[in-house]
Order: structure tokens, then C-alpha cells, then sequence
């Protein structure tokens, strides 16, 4: 049996994780096939139907534009799955890097570069990512890269980790002396062995961007009107929060639903590749 | 024990140094400064005009003496006038400070009251019902924008049960009341805003202190507290218990940036005159003294936070004082 089956079959005896993993493979079935499921078009305006409770015709009832928020959430899960994953991708890219390149040749690059990881970690991440926004033009791209540039630290941190203990270790050490050059013994010895912690790591990560990104287009900051996003049209369940409930609950149901699937599955994975829990099965 | 303490302040400067100098690089480095904003609405505004903008507010000179000089006054706590309506950035921050830094005290004292019997209790009763509901809590805490929370909460109990006030720190007629009235008048308006932003720290300390008083529970003086036949609430709370709360003195002080920058949001929401809605404000209109002033501030009260969460980890461990000398 091979690793990855070994570390699923681990995974899936958790039912709360599978059915956390069912849950984010069907919301990102969901963003994928957008066009498809969405009943309505999310950007019509329908003058009659101006802030609707739900009803047959609209479950989740209308925004203050008599658009359905339904669709609009359909459409704004798609925001949250590329948001999530392309910012989770830019900080995983970075932090292994930097951490790797700390980890690998330690000293003076080691000391220099964990210094900058402590200046960006002292900031409060949102005031950063605020003040990046404040001077770019707000889109979906700009927060992507800004969430992707201010959660890179801890990722750097754990690959650092790793690297100083593997670097020392037995196979690394016979590599070294058969010949290999950095590089190799970077990407082709140590670097495979590093990436389970990136792993749980990216799962948690997808989970806080999804926050942030929610947060950001709340604050009018994120994905600019009229394009959906979970967290713009909360923004109008504020503005119309005496008279429409269904535009604040329904849309912070669903980031609360996306959020706790990867934040699951990623406990879920932590339990399933931590080699300490496998040694204490096998006695 | 004060060498420890010099030591560490020794260090904080580098970090400053390059705190300044990344605060400085992100307003600067982006395209678009505060002088196109202000006059992107007039299309009149003549080139002349511009200049004579981007003169009077210093923007005309090489990145490098705008830093050097932008720091020189850093030095003397000056961070110069807001573009907004130019008075002293620093002055406009003091305003601001004792709001927020009121609200972040009394939500990590709550933090610390609800979070450490949780932990506590779900690690002594290890998979018990308790331990189970616990879980699931602080699964939905992490996982539950507190923007969203404090909008439901604003909907049932400001706009339907009309319990608690849903903006600002006082009412309007504050000023009519008693003494006792008025203090009455300002916890009401502070219950939801502290109770949110403690919502999600309460979910990570209560995690964090069950399994540090797992890993406590474990060892051997535990097994020798019991074998020489203690009672085990003996053994908990005076064994057990104290070696578990060294740690999280350290995570206290790493929720600091967490906690000033969620102000952002809620502060924001509930019309709180505080820092975080200052740099909302402030980010919104690109008052660059400003946004750097709070950026700067921000991450030094987070380094005094660590400071101070070391210091008191080296008060209770010896054994870090130790190697540290």
C-alpha cells in the first residue's frame, strides 16, 4: 500500500473529517459549476422584488436590488475558492522559500531572514493588508496577493523547522557525501520530506483567507460591486439590518459552513500525517 | 532579572528599525499618492497645483530623504500632520488609543476568566460530554466571522429585543445622567462590541490550555503527586495546573496584533471611535502620516505585548531566566 492511501485510510476514519471533506469537494462543485446551478442570473435587477423575504421563487429572498441572494451566493462562492487558493499558494511559494533557504544554510541568512519573519509577524496582519489595499485600486486580485504577502511567516517558520532537523539526518548526510550539490539536496531530499506540516498548514491557511477575504469585501474593500462575494452582500444585510435578516444570515452561513470543512479537514489531516500517533498504533 | 529584561529591549530595536522601514515601503513603493486623490474629483486642478501639493507635503523629494526625514521625526514621536485635516497624526492617535486599548483589556481579561476553566475542565474530563461540546465550539469559534456574529447579535438583540444599544460607546443624552448612569450606559454599549472580539480568542485559549494540561497531566511528577495519595483536586490545581498556565502566558501576548487588528472590522460596525476605525478612516482618504503613524504603533504595541508576556513567563520559570543571561 502506498503512502497516500495509507495516510487517506488514517484520514477517513475520522467521519467528522469525511464529512467535513464532503462538504468542501460539493461547495467547490459548486463554485465550479456556478453558471450551471445558479436558478437566476445574480446580476438582473428586479425593481418589484426590492428586498423579498425568502419564498418559493427566491429561497434566500432578494437584496435591496431585487436580485436573488441565492444566485449571488452561488456566484460569490467562486470568490472564495480562488481567493482562498491562489492567496494560500503565493504564502505556501513564500514561506517555503524563505524558510527553506533559513533552514538550509543557517548562520548569518538564517538569522537575517527570521528577523524579517519576526518584523512582519509584529504587525497586526489586518492593519497591513488594509494599508496595501488603501494605496492599490481594491479588487479580487489585490487581495489575493495581499492575503498570499502577509501569511507566508508561519509557513516559513514550520519549513525552517523542518529543514534543521532533516538537514542533520542520516540519508541527508549520505547524500551530502555522495556528491549532491545544494540544490539536489534541497528539492530532491529534504524538501519532500518537509511538505506534510505545508500541508496541514495550506488547509488551515485556505480557511483564514476565506475569513479575511469575507471581512474585506464586508468593509467595502475586497470584491468591488456589482460582482458577488459572501462578504459584500453581508454588507448590505448592515445597511437594511432592521429590515432584512435573510442578506446577514444566509451568506455568513455559508463562509461559517466553508470555513469549519477546511479547518476540519485540516484537523483531520493533521491527525492522519503526524507519524508520532502511527508509532503509537503500531505497538 | 532586569539584565534579562535589558537584553530584551536591546533587541526590540532592530525590529523597530525594520518595522519603520516596511511601514514606509508599503505606503510609498505603490502607485497612486495621496495628492492624485485629492484632486481627482476636481479635473480643473492644474499640474501647478498638483506640484504645489506634492511640495507642501514633501512628496516632491528622492524615497530615500523622505525616509530619513520621516524617521528622524519617528524618533521624537512626531509623525507629523494628517492630509486629511491636518492636525499632529500623534494627537489624533492618542484620542484614539484609550478606546481600544480599553476594550482589548477587558476582552482578554474575559478571554482569560472563560477560556482557562474550558481547557481545564474539557483536559481533566478528557472525552467526556463536556470535552465533546467544548470541541465543537471552538471548531464553529475559528471558523465564524465575527463581523457576521456581531451582525446577527446587533439584528436579535439591538433591533428586535432592543436590550443593548448597537452603535457608539455612549447615547446621546449621556451627559444628563448620574455618574452611576452613565458608567451603566457605557458597559451596555461595550458588552457586544468586548464579548466579539473576545469571541474567537476565548475559542483558541480554551484549545490551547486543554492540550497543554494534557501534555501536563502526563508526566511524571503528576503520577508521583498521585502515588504519594493526594486528593486530585489537590493535584490539578496545585500540580498540574500551574505548570500548564506557563505557556499560555507567551499565547496571551501573541494575541495582541489579532486583537488591535480585528478593532478594524468591529469597531467599524459598531461606530467605535478607535484605532482600528481611525486607520479604516484613514486608509479609505490615503492619509499616509496617519496609516503609517497607526501601522508603526500597532506593531510596537504588539512588540511590548511579547515583551511583557516573556517577562512574566521568565517571572514564573526560572530555567528562562537562566539561559538567557
Amino acid at each position: 500500500m502506498n503512502i497516500s492511501s495509507i495516510v487517506f485510510k488514517r484520514f477517513s476514519r475520522n467521519r467528522l473529517s469525511l464529512v467535513a471533506l464532503a462538504v468542501v469537494a460539493a461547495i467547490i462543485f459548486v463554485a465550479l459549476f456556478a453558471s450551471v446551478i445558479a436558478p437566476i442570473n445574480p446580476t438582473i435587477i428586479d425593481v418589484h422584488n426590492v428586498l423579498s423575504p425568502p419564498s418559493m421563487a427566491h429561497p434566500f429572498g432578494t437584496d435591496e436590488l431585487g436580485r436573488d441572494v441565492l444566485s449571488r451566493m452561488i456566484w460569490g462562492s467562486r470568490v472564495s475558492l480562488k481567493v482562498g487558493f491562489v492567496a494560500v499558494g503565493l504564502a505556501i511559494f513564500m514561506g517555503t522559500l524563505i524558510g527553506s533557504t533559513a533552514g538550509f544554510y543557517g548562520g548569518k541568512v538564517d538569522a537575517l531572514l527570521m528577523r524579517f519573519v519576526d518584523i512582519m509577524l509584529a504587525f497586526p496582519t489586518f492593519f497591513l493588508i488594509l494599508a496595501v489595499i488603501s494605496v492599490l485600486e481594491p479588487s479580487i486580485y489585490t487581495i489575493m496577493v495581499v492575503i498570499g504577502f502577509t501569511g507566508w511567516m508561519d509557513v516559513a517558520r514550520l519549513v525552517r523547522a523542518e529543514f534543521l532537523t532533516l538537514k542533520e539526518r542520516d540519508f541527508v548526510v549520505a547524500a551530502r557525501a555522495s556528491g549532491a550539490g545544494n540544490l539536489r539536496m534541497i528539492f530532491r531530499h529534504i524538501l519532500p520530506n518537509a511538505l506534510s506540516p505545508v500541508f496541514i498548514a495550506a488547509t488551515f491557511g485556505v480557511a483564514g483567507a476565506i475569513l479575511t477575504e469575507s471581512g474585506l469585501s464586508f468593509l467595502g474593500l475586497g470584491v468591488q460591486p456589482p460582482n458577488p462575494s459572501w462578504g459584500n452582500i453581508l454588507t448590505s444585510g448592515k445597511d437594511y439590518i432592521e429590515v432584512a435578516w435573510w442578506l446577514s444570515l444566509f451568506p455568513g452561513l455559508a463562509i461559517l459552513t466553508t470555513v469549519l470543512g477546511y479547518n476540519l479537514v485540516g484537523e483531520g489531516l493533521r491527525d492522519a500525517l503526524d507519524p508520532r500517533l502511527w508509532e503509537t498504533e503500531r505497538r | 532579572m532586569l539584565p534579562y529584561i535589558g537584553k530584551r529591549l536591546v533587541m526590540m530595536i532592530p525590529l523597530i528599525f525594520g518595522i519603520t522601514l516596511i511601514t514606509f515601503s508599503v505606503v510609498h513603493l505603490a502607485p497612486g499618492g495621496p495628492v492624485e486623490v485629492q484632486t481627482e474629483m476636481q479635473l480643473k486642478a492644474s499640474a501647478q497645483a498638483r506640484e504645489n501639493l506634492r511640495k507642501l507635503y514633501g512628496l516632491d523629494k528622492p524615497l530615500h530623504v523622505q525616509y530619513l526625514e520621516w524617521l528622524k521625526r519617528f524618533v521624537k514621536l512626531d509623525f507629523g500632520k494628517s492630509f486629511v485635516d491636518g492636525r499632529e497624526v500623534m494627537k489624533k492617535i492618542i484620542e484614539r488609543l484609550p478606546v481600544t486599548l480599553t476594550i482589548n483589556i477587558l476582552s482578554l481579561f474575559l478571554i482569560l476568566i472563560t477560556a482557562l476553566p474550558i481547557g481545564v475542565l474539557s483536559a481533566t474530563k478528557r472525552y467526556s460530554l463536556f470535552d465533546k461540546l467544548s470541541t465543537i465550539f471552538v471548531f464553529v469559534g475559528f471558523s465564524t466571522p465575527t463581523f457576521w456574529l456581531a451582525l446577527l447579535l446587533m439584528i436579535l438583540l439591538g433591533v428586535n429585543m432592543g436590550i443593548l444599544p448597537i452603535s457608539g460607546i455612549q447615547s446621546i443624552d449621556v451627559s444628563e445622567m448620574g455618574p452611576l448612569a452613565r458608567l451603566w450606559d457605557w458597559s451596555k454599549h461595550l458588552i457586544l462590541p468586548v464579548g466579539i472580539s473576545a469571541f474567537v480568542g476565548i475559542a483558541g485559549l480554551s484549545r490551547y490550555s486543554r492540550s497543554s494540561m494534557l501534555e501536563v497531566i502526563r508526566q511524571d511528577y503528576i503520577r508521583t503527586a498521585r502515588a504519594k495519595g493526594l486528593r486530585e483536586s489537590e493535584v490539578i490545581f496545585r500540580h498540574a495546573l500551574r505548570n500548564a498556565l506557563m505557556p499560555i502566558v507567551t499565547i496571551l501576548g501573541l494575541s495582541v496584533p489579532g486583537l488591535i487588528g480585528g478593532g478594524v472590522i468591529f469597531e467599524t460596525i459598531f461606530a467605535i471611535p478607535g484605532m482600528g476605525q481611525l486607520f479604516y478612516s484613514s486608509a479609505m482618504s490615503r492619509d499616509y502620516p496617519t496609516i503609517m503613524g497607526i501601522l508603526v504603533i500597532g506593531a510596537i504595541l504588539t512588540l511590548i505585548g511579547n515583551l511583557l508576556a516573556d517577562i512574566s513567563y521568565a517571572v514564573v520559570d526560572p530555567r528562562i531566566r537562566r539561559e538567557n543571561r
